[in-house]
């Protein structure tokens, strides 16, 4: 491999507080019971803040200030005055993109090329988006006079921090609710830095409010009796507690969860596009995205070829300094999720798939695994059912399409796939086949405002993004 | 002259296109007919059914689809009279016999109004379409007896999904005359699976069922019940249809809401370039 001489982004762009509070009616304001946890980079372990915990006094006062300003404020302002705010924090968003993006390099792990490139631009383009639609609600096909729920409850993961608060912010004021926020406990930072801008831009109080915490804090906030609309972005098992906390009441529900997404590759794809693809599938943000290609199906036929262009292109990836402009590959967000990409990858030894990564050194401190890939996998195997959010990719083959749909559709996830093939008939016969909510076609892992995003079966219900997206938060 | 003796009809279960007694043997006694009173196998095998009808009902087109939604209203019409015989109020007919027509239409329509073009931010073309869930469990509401049954399967089915509809308990004779309405309509077997019997029976074998998608608990009226079903359909993370409130109007126009509850969104990417 090529040597770079290091590239680091500074961090003198962001300033970060020792400490930050809960933010609730317009206030950073310290925990009822003055608990705290903290944030780490998990790039080098070194601690980045004191957070402050929620519970569920905190969690109350915050569902009180929302429905506050939901009835006195944000519920009856007309629809272009909320779009002026939203416009507003999309256009500080731009303004602050790079500090946002160090910020999130830092708590999260993720390269800031991904940060700079992907997250931030998207964040900004999901709030610009919504605000062109919140005085535009009767046109979305939702009836003449479409309503807000009023207040609602988003928990939200640490794999893309900033980019689901947008996803679940964005539509929620759009439709003129007001919103009670969880970040992951891993990843609180950006979301307070959030609430900041929300400050900056002059939001009416109690629109907006976020509650740090983990768990525990997350529960309290979906049960609480005065929330109109639950939104989730996680893991199956928690998705599924949710669905049964909320059994009989009148909240709405949405959820984005898991997935073991299949990305196949026939025999006539371009070889090198598809690696590109393949890689780009699996090892964007170190695989820790719901919508992940981690089961790659080959034709048997060009397997062979396949496997050595990816393990040759494997063999260039950077993984180190989340900081370095040239890193491909961060760090693993925590040590809990090290942990788990571990048992995952030793049950595929165990269980006889062969293991294989290139040369690699990893840091001494801070969460690391090296990208790696298991071939010989059969379905039957953990790793290629149950989903690892790390960057292991699981490989099998396939002789013909209706196989490669059988195999690509056996698991209870639903969330994407990818086809490579330069047939389109084969493109089209295929994407009526696969049940998962997005298909990308001779590309992978694309994101846009404007493009419904969710899943089939256990990966949740409801879409996000889009007109689709505005249904979650309207009484419809 | 003697007085002609009356054939009279057994009410049973519909299955797969075919009209099977419970596996149980059981009936219970509605206007003086017996009826089937289904068991948990029997709500089993209906899944089975409606699984195995999903494939060539979803393949349809959706012209097809709409044609025979069409043809249902068109049977329905001729078989006014036993509805009527079976004490439901003629406008009640009339208004479930237009219901069929109303969604028959919407077949090819909701893919247009519902997905569409995505004018994403580079050059790719993004398209989003409905697509149904699958296999729905539907609980028809207690009353009207064929309007509200009516209005609870068209929208399932005009997508392309297969139902188990759970008949109202009360008024199971008019939900087995639809089923011959149906069975005479070109429907395919499977697509519409009903059972007659207790929903303390049924329905949370439909709503634990890990090969059900979707759960509609419109008829569900006792609130704990709905909430255990609810509990139940998170297992497998069912799309669920809460009950509707007491004195909902069945007349109303039923919006798109009861088709898009049972539908997924799929958008595929596909880059441009030469």
């Amino acid at each position: 491999m090529f040597e770079y001489a290091p590239a680091p982004e500074s961090r003198s762009v962001v300033d970060i507080k020792a400490s930050s509070g809960l933010f609730i009616n317009g206030e950073f304001v310290d925990p009822a019971d003055g608990g705290s946890f903290k944030s780490i980079n998990p790039a080098s372990e070194e601690v980045l803040a004191e957070v402050a915990e929620g519970g569920a006094q905190d969690v109350d006062r915050a569902v009180r200030a929302a429905r506050k300003a939901y009835e006195k404020v944000w519920g009856p302002m007309p629809g272009r005055d909320r779009a002026k705010y939203l416009f507003r924090i999309a256009r500080i968003i731009q303004e602050r993109s790079r500090e946002l993006a160090v910020l999130e390099s830092l708590d999260n792990g993720k390269p800031i090329r991904e940060s700079r490139d992907v997250d931030l631009p998207l964040v900004a383009a999901h709030f610009f988006y919504y605000a062109g639609w919140a005085d535009k609600l009767p046109y979305a096909g939702f009836g003449a006079n479409p309503r807000p729920l009023g207040v609602a409850a988003q928990v939200i993961p640490w794999n893309f921090p900033l980019l689901m608060l947008a996803w679940k912010i964005a539509p929620a004021l759009a439709a003129g609710n007001t919103v009670v926020l969880k970040p992951a406990e891993t990843t609180p930072l950006t979301a307070s830095l959030f609430a900041e801008i929300c400050q900056q831009a002059d939001l009416p109080a109690g629109v907006v409010n976020i509650v740090t915490g983990a768990g525990e804090t997350g529960r309290a906030l979906v049960e609480h009796a005065d929330v109109d609309k639950v939104a989730f972005t996680g893991s199956t098992d928690v998705g599924r507690a949710i669905a049964r906390a909320v059994a009989g009441s009148r909240k709405k529900l949405t959820l984005e969860l898991g997935g073991k997404a299949a990305n196949i590759v026939f025999d006539d794809a371009p070889v090198d596009q598809a690696v590109e693809g393949i890689v780009n599938g699996i090892f964007f943000n170190q695989g820790h995205v719901c919508c992940a290609g981690s089961r790659l199906l080959i034709q048997e036929s060009v397997a062979e070829q396949v496997l050595e262009s990816l393990k040759r292109r494997m063999a260039q990836l950077r993984l180190g300094d989340p900081l370095d402009k040239n890193t491909d590959i961060g760090a693993i967000n925590s040590a809990a999720q090290l942990s788990r990409i571990r048992e995952l990858t030793t049950a595929g030894a165990a269980e006889g798939a062969q293991q294989w990564s290139p040369p690699c050194e990893l840091p001494e401190r801070g969460f690391w695994f090296a990208p790696t890939i298991f071939t010989g996998v059969t379905q039957a195997h953990r790793i290629a059912r149950e989903e690892i959010f790390g960057p292991v990719l699981s490989v099998l083959t396939f002789r013909t399409p209706a196989e490669a749909v059988e195999k690509a559709n056996n698991t209870p996830y639903g969330l994407s796939a990818g086809i490579w093939t330069e047939k389109g008939s084969r493109i089209l016969w295929m994407a009526d086949r696969l049940r998962a909510g997005v298909v990308w076609a001779n590309t992978f892992n694309k994101f846009d405002p404007t493009s419904p995003f969710g899943g089939y079966k256990e990966s949740g219900y409801g879409r996000e993004g889009g007109r689709h997206g505005l249904e979650a938060y309207l009484n419809v | 002259m003697s007085e002609r003796v009356a054939v009279r009809k057994t009410y049973k279960l519909f299955v797969g296109g075919k009209f099977p007694r419970s596996e149980s043997g059981r009936s219970y006694l509605v206007q003086d007919s017996n009826v089937s009173l289904a068991s948990r196998k029997d709500a089993r095998d209906a899944v089975v059914a409606a699984r195995a009808a999903v494939k060539g009902w979803a393949g349809a087109t959706a012209y097809n689809r709409g044609q025979i939604l069409y043809r249902v209203a068109e049977m329905l019409e001729g078989r006014r009279e036993q509805f009527v015989a079976l004490g439901v109020p003629g406008d009640e007919v009339d208004a479930a016999t237009d219901r069929w027509v109303w969604y028959a239409g919407w077949s090819d329509k909701l893919p247009q109004v519902y997905g569409g073009a995505n004018p994403v931010a580079g050059p790719y073309f993004n398209l989003s379409a409905p697509e149904p869930t699958g296999v729905v469990a539907v609980v028809a509401p207690e009353a009207p007896a064929l309007l509200g049954l009516v209005s609870v399967i068209a929208p399932a089915i005009v997508t392309g999904n297969t139902v188990v509809v759970a008949a109202s308990p009360t008024a199971p004779l008019a939900a087995v005359t639809l089923a011959e309405v149906l069975a005479t309509s070109d429907l395919p077997g499977g697509v519409v699976n009903i059972l007659t019997g207790r929903l303390s029976e049924t329905v949370p074998t439909l709503a634990a069922h890990m090969d059900v998608n979707a759960i509609d608990l419109t008829g569900v009226t006792d609130a704990e019940l709905a909430a255990d079903m609810e509990v139940k359909a998170a297992e497998n993370l069912k799309r669920v249809l809460r009950p509707v409130s007491a004195g909902h109007d069945w007349s109303a126009d039923p919006g798109l809401g009861r088709m898009t509850a049972l539908l997924e969104t799929k958008t595929v990417w596909h880059p441009k370039g030469v």
